[in-house]
């Protein structure tokens, strides 16, 4: 696969829940990275996603990709979804409650796939059992899997996900991830994928988009991104997720995921008040006892 | 009872419904989804009926059907349809006074339906009209039947437009609605109840069926 890159520049007025926005920024992937659009609600990451997918044209600016050029205003070329080929996975998975799993999963390929590749793509995300049913027969995280099988039909070499993640539980959660991340390694498709979530960042992103108003506020990495907010000046710290608290009389006991695996932490109690399972803090030791920096 | 004013009229609701269903699927699709000049224009049109005395609307297809006005003069000419006092012309007739109960509900459902049902279709790399009769037009069977069955309804309810563009000629513009004013106009009420019986009974059957298929429908849909 070629290097080039995804190229976007956009300038786009637009009216949101906390009034008038102007989005403005121009951006560069790379073919085959994982970015992570980030940012608080109404920064305009979904509108991203829908500028690249096509159903939003921009007033201004251009989308190079790869060779073609789905938008430029100054040269009035503008490319329909339907002639982009891009895999767009809806918050909401926008499944269609008339057709079954496998109907949807079809729904989705050209004309020249055979339809032996539905039947793969329902074994590889696990739905073989549920090919028969209704979507709403379905849970969220197996909703969540038709979407995207649904979307990877046409073999589409930019993937977008808008926070495709957010109604599933952790380990369901965790599964998606490495099942999102076995997917890239295979078909090396260049991902754009909106999310809240730090540690998701960190597991799958190279790189990190943080918006603001509709302007990117921060770019990189996700250590240079969030590291950056909140790491000591040596740089070296981990990156915790709680699992639980316990508070005792001395302290508080706190379980936590690093690296995969948990460890049990001991705070004071000052440390751990802004604590609870789910939240994020880095962790560092000095003489041998903790200091944490609460992420999220 | 004589049972071909019922007959007149079913044959003229059902070719009205089945033809108002063919041009009305466009005009909701682009009330629905569509932005152009003009549409708040098209919308007070389409609902004029709604709120328009028949007798009005009657009075202006009369003159507009007519051979003595150029627009009749032209049909008659071009298509060899004299549109008053004829079948073909209460099928027209009913086309417009019945449009927006079937517009209406089909604009309704098309628009209930989440923008990313057709989204997805287009990034799916379908186009508007494959994305019209395979996802939206399926996702709102049960504003479909609304608007056939309002229309159809509607039709069977139709008296003044049939009285001013029809008049009375059995077997050709007396459908039944004209029939039960005749007969309560002879005092002959036993007749006028028979017809106005029937109607009665078919049109509370016919609801009682979509209500019940409707909320099959919904069940299917939302399963509790």
């Amino acid at each position: 696969m070629s290097d080039t890159p995804l190229d976007i520049q956009v300038l786009h007025a637009m009216h949101t829940a906390l009034g008038p926005m102007q989005l403005d920024l121009s951006l560069t992937l790379q073919s085959g990275s994982i970015t992570a659009l980030t940012g608080p609600s109404g920064a305009g990451k979904t509108t991203i996603l829908r500028i690249l997918a096509g159903l939003i044209k921009p007033q201004q600016g251009y989308i190079h990709w790869k060779n073609e050029t789905w938008l430029d205003t100054k040269k009035g070329v503008w490319k329909s979804p339907q002639n982009r080929n891009t895999g767009l996975v809806f918050q909401d998975y926008a499944l269609f409650p008339h057709l079954t799993i496998k109907q949807n999963i079809a729904f989705g390929l050209n004309p020249a796939d055979d339809s032996t590749r539905v039947d793969d793509l329902l074994e590889e995300m696990e739905l073989s059992q549920l090919a028969h049913q209704k979507p709403q027969q379905l849970s969220g995280g197996q909703q969540q899997r038709v979407a995207l099988a649904r979307a990877l039909a046409r073999r589409p070499p930019l993937l977008l996900l808008d926070e495709p993640l957010s109604a599933l539980d952790r380990g369901m959660r965790q599964r998606m991830q490495d099942f999102l991340l076995e997917i890239h390694q295979k078909y090396q498709q260049t991902i754009v994928l909106v999310t809240h979530d730090p540690a998701e960042i960190f597991r799958m992103a190279d790189q990190v988009v943080e918006l603001e108003q509709g302007k990117i506020k921060t770019q990189g990495t996700p250590e240079a991104v969030f590291t950056s907010q909140y790491l000591p000046a040596d740089g070296n710290a981990l990156l915790a997720e709680v699992l639980s608290c316990h508070v005792e009389a001395d302290g508080v006991t706190v379980k936590a995921l690093i690296d995969q695996r948990i460890h049990t932490i001991r705070l004071s109690v000052g440390q751990a008040a802004e604590l609870r399972p789910g939240s994020l803090f880095l962790l560092r030791y000095s003489l041998d006892s903790p200091q944490i920096m609460v992420v999220r | 009872m004589d049972t071909q004013p019922l007959w007149l009229t079913f044959k003229l609701a059902s070719i009205t419904t089945l033809i108002l269903f063919v041009l009305a699927l466009p005009l909701a699709y682009l009330l629905a989804f569509g932005r152009f000049r003009g549409r708040v224009l098209v919308e007070a049109v389409i609902g004029m009926p709604l709120v328009l005395p028949p007798s009005v609307l009657g009075f202006y297809l009369l003159l507009a059907f007519s051979p003595s006005y150029s627009f009749g003069a032209w049909i008659e000419a071009t298509f060899g349809l004299r549109l008053v006092f004829s079948f073909p012309g209460l099928v027209v007739a009913s086309i417009i006074y019945s449009l927006p109960f079937m517009v209406y509900p089909l604009q309704a459902g098309l628009q209930a339906l989440p923008a990313s049902l057709r989204e997805a279709s287009y990034t799916l790399g379908k186009s508007r009209w494959t994305t019209f009769y395979k996802v939206l037009l399926p996702n709102c069977k049960s504003a479909i039947l609304s608007a056939l069955v309002l229309t159809f309804a509607h039709t069977v309810g139709e008296f003044g437009v049939v009285l001013m563009i029809g008049g009375n000629i059995p077997g050709v513009t007396k459908v039944a609605s004209v029939a039960i004013y005749n007969e309560v106009e002879a005092l002959n009420y036993t007749a006028a109840n028979q017809y106005a019986l029937v109607l009665f009974v078919i049109t509370f059957i016919v609801l009682l069926i979509v209500y019940s298929v409707n909320n099959r429908l919904l069940r299917v849909r939302y399963p509790a």
